[in-house]
């Protein structure tokens, strides 16, 4: 079924991301808005919007309820909120309102985190040993495992509901405060432990499928994290060998095509590249917030595959047919304060101006006069540049970031400013406690050039 | 409509061979400025057209209005968040100041107690006025209003169905936690500031507090 007009159910750089895509395929756009977000952006640039009660985006039925009121014949739910919620997947079909994304059995498989774990096992990729916390077989799980373990959230993912132990005697809280949080942020007591590694990097592989075949569109390096969140990502994964890679994007495909998988999503694998081996973390069964570096090495619209699988028009490539050239660089810019520890900055824009010019993109929804709301999260813009090389993507970048003022809320510009001249990100392949290092270490010249 | 990147790319292969610093474009929908400068191009753009709204799937009470005014209502008080009130350091956290009278802890400069509008009072029968009246000091202490260090949703319990930090009557020194305020997607504690004996609550549980609000009251120690 040809698309003919598209409810957008998100709100910030993805909605204009998606709304740019819907409208240079002709495909109408109505944005769901909440209240704060009436006058946005988005909103603005959308076709027509529609207001959204209840809990807003998180709500599966204003959502559909919104979809049906406007005529809509699908439902892009963008990252985030309901985007991997499988009764919106449900909810929709029961609507005759096609999803834009995989269906609600592989959204089950892959939110639940030790079901993507079986699978990632039954479909032959390695795993850390692990397995679910069942009654007060936590320790004797735990020493099967070997200290430090991580106590994850079987509900969560994204990097939430997190936990490093360390030795023994932090297990039985650890595992007792996990599990509260894990009920409080998901609904779902459930955790299980996995071995912890460190230090080891963050790569993921794009995946796109049809539901009876997949291919991969090459992987992100993602291990600039703080608390787990991202905050830079590149593509292709700098400094990994290409045994490894092409191992990883294997074991990708592998899982894709046993969850009969249909639509855009990404495997997260942990990586030691330093004994070559890697290993499956989860699924994320959505667009991602990094796809624009995907996009800038493959030249592919990635929304654009994601409607044409909706419309079950099958894949339009062949794994031959997607080419990878250059590097790209993409930086979050978010509206918190690196020098206060990172703390929130809601506000106003009172001015947004960016760098422009060939290898850069730049995909925000604020402007002189955009609210910035404390009820959303905190990603302004994300800042793209790509080269021929990494070496010149990366040069790109320091430049693009020295052009880039925004006014009237704290950003992590000047971080970022920061991070493209430090010797050892240029260097390539950093793992994922990287940033926290460099932050105790630097976090002098971040504090002086914010003033 | 609005420019691509790829359209930017070429306005500028334009403008590159021209002897111009600064592109102004401005049309009844948007605007787009290009300059160059030392480093390189920068682009600022505003997007001008009005929302387009559909009249929404249900619409709420008394709904006989236009539809861009037809929202949620209780989404209706989060707009204030775009206008936190003036003089509220948002650096010290947590703003404490005195309602009416000066504090011990110096706490100056916060905006005028209520400004946010965020009402309700959950601690009913204490017979305590509220600090915005003008009675700060009865013969028993000094009230001291503990503030929204971030505008955010004020939650009294760390989580869904579990007990709240604290109650009227709890007794509470500087550092202990009162609630939390969800600013952003980040959980913010917010410690009491003061030591003394919770007097009452001015913001109800998950409801928003705007910055400087005033979540809660303390009856100091003397």
């Amino acid at each position: 079924m040809i698309l003919r007009r598209v409810l957008v159910a998100n709100r910030g750089e993805i909605a204009v991301r998606i709304v740019r895509t819907c409208q240079r395929l002709g495909i109408e756009t109505v944005l769901a808005v909440s209240a704060v977000d009436a006058d946005s952006v988005p909103a603005r640039q959308a076709d027509r919007t529609i207001a959204i009660g209840g809990a807003g985006y998180l709500d599966v039925e204003a959502v559909v309820g919104a979809a049906v009121a406007a005529g809509a014949d699908a439902v892009h739910p963008g990252y985030g909120f309901l985007s991997e919620n499988p009764r919106l997947a449900r909810a929709c079909e029961a609507a005759a309102l096609v999803f834009i994304g995989p269906g609600a059995e592989v959204l089950e498989a892959a939110g639940d985190k030790v079901a993507a774990r079986n699978h990632a096992v039954a479909a032959g990729l390695p795993v850390l040993p692990g397995g679910l916390v069942q009654g007060a077989d936590a320790a004797r799980l735990a020493e099967r495992i070997g200290y430090p373990v991580l106590v994850k959230a079987a509900g969560g993912g994204g990097g939430r509901g997190l936990r490093v132990v360390l030795e023994p005697g932090e297990l039985t809280g650890a595992v007792a405060v996990g599990s509260a949080e894990a009920r409080a942020a998901f609904s779902d007591p459930r955790v299980y432990l996995e071995r912890y590694v460190s230090p080891a990097r963050h790569i993921e592989v794009q995946l796109l499928g049809d539901g009876q075949n997949v291919i991969h569109l090459g992987d992100r390096d993602c291990s600039v994290q703080r608390r787990y969140q991202k905050l830079i990502e590149e593509a292709p994964a700098p400094r990994l060998g290409e045994t490894l890679r092409v191992g990883m994007r294997a074991a990708a495909v592998a899982l894709g095509l046993h969850l009969k998988y249909q639509g855009l999503g990404t495997v997260e694998f942990l990586v030691d590249a330093e004994r070559s081996a890697f290993w499956f973390l989860e699924v994320n069964a959505r667009i991602q917030v990094e796809h624009p570096v995907t996009e800038a090495v493959t030249g592919l619209d990635l929304v654009a595959e994601q409607i044409a699988i909706a419309e079950g028009r099958g894949l339009r490539l062949s794994q031959a047919d997607v080419q990878f050239s250059g590097h790209a660089i993409e930086c979050r810019i978010n509206a918190e304060d690196p020098a206060a520890g990172f703390r929130p900055s809601p506000g106003t824009v009172t001015s947004a101006v960016f760098p422009a010019g060939p290898g850069l993109r730049v995909d925000t929804h604020i402007q002189a006069g955009s609210a910035v709301p404390p009820q959303y999260d905190s990603l302004l813009a994300k800042l793209v540049a790509s080269g021929a090389s990494r070496a010149e993507a990366l040069a790109r970048l320091r430049g693009a970031l020295a052009r880039c003022e925004i006014g009237g809320v704290a950003t992590t510009v000047a971080m970022h400013a920061a991070l493209a001249a430090d010797g050892e990100f240029a260097a390539g392949g950093v793992d994922a406690g990287y940033l926290g290092r460099w932050l105790e270490r630097d976090s002098w010249s971040v504090r002086d050039k914010n003033g | 409509m609005d420019l691509t990147d790829a359209d930017v790319t070429d306005i500028l292969a334009l403008l590159d061979s021209l002897p111009y610093d600064e592109f102004d474009l401005e049309t009844s929908s948007f605007r787009l400025i290009l300059r160059r400068t030392p480093g390189g191009w920068t682009q600022s753009a505003e997007l001008r057209s009005a929302p387009a709204p559909l009249p929404p799937a249900s619409p709420p009470a008394a709904g006989s209005g236009g539809a861009a005014e037809a929202v949620g209502a209780g989404e209706a008080q989060a707009g204030e968040a775009e206008a936190p009130p003036d003089g509220v350091d948002a650096a010290s956290a947590p703003s404490i100041g005195a309602d009416g009278t000066s504090t011990p802890t110096g706490g100056t400069g916060a905006g005028a107690d209520g400004a946010s509008g965020v009402g309700g009072t959950s601690g009913a029968g204490t017979g305590i006025g509220r600090g915005d009246m003008g009675i700060g000091r009865d013969d028993t202490g000094e009230l001291v209003a503990v503030r929204a260090p971030l505008p955010g949703t004020f939650y009294r319990a760390p989580r869904p169905g579990a007990a709240p930090f604290v109650e009227v009557g709890s007794r509470v020194s500087a550092e202990t936690v009162i609630g939390i305020v969800e600013t952003m997607k980040l959980m913010n504690s917010v410690p009491a500031g003061a030591a003394g004996t919770v007097a009452e609550f001015c913001v109800g549980n998950a409801e928003f507090a705007a910055q400087g609000a005033t979540l809660l009251r303390i009856r100091a120690d003397r």
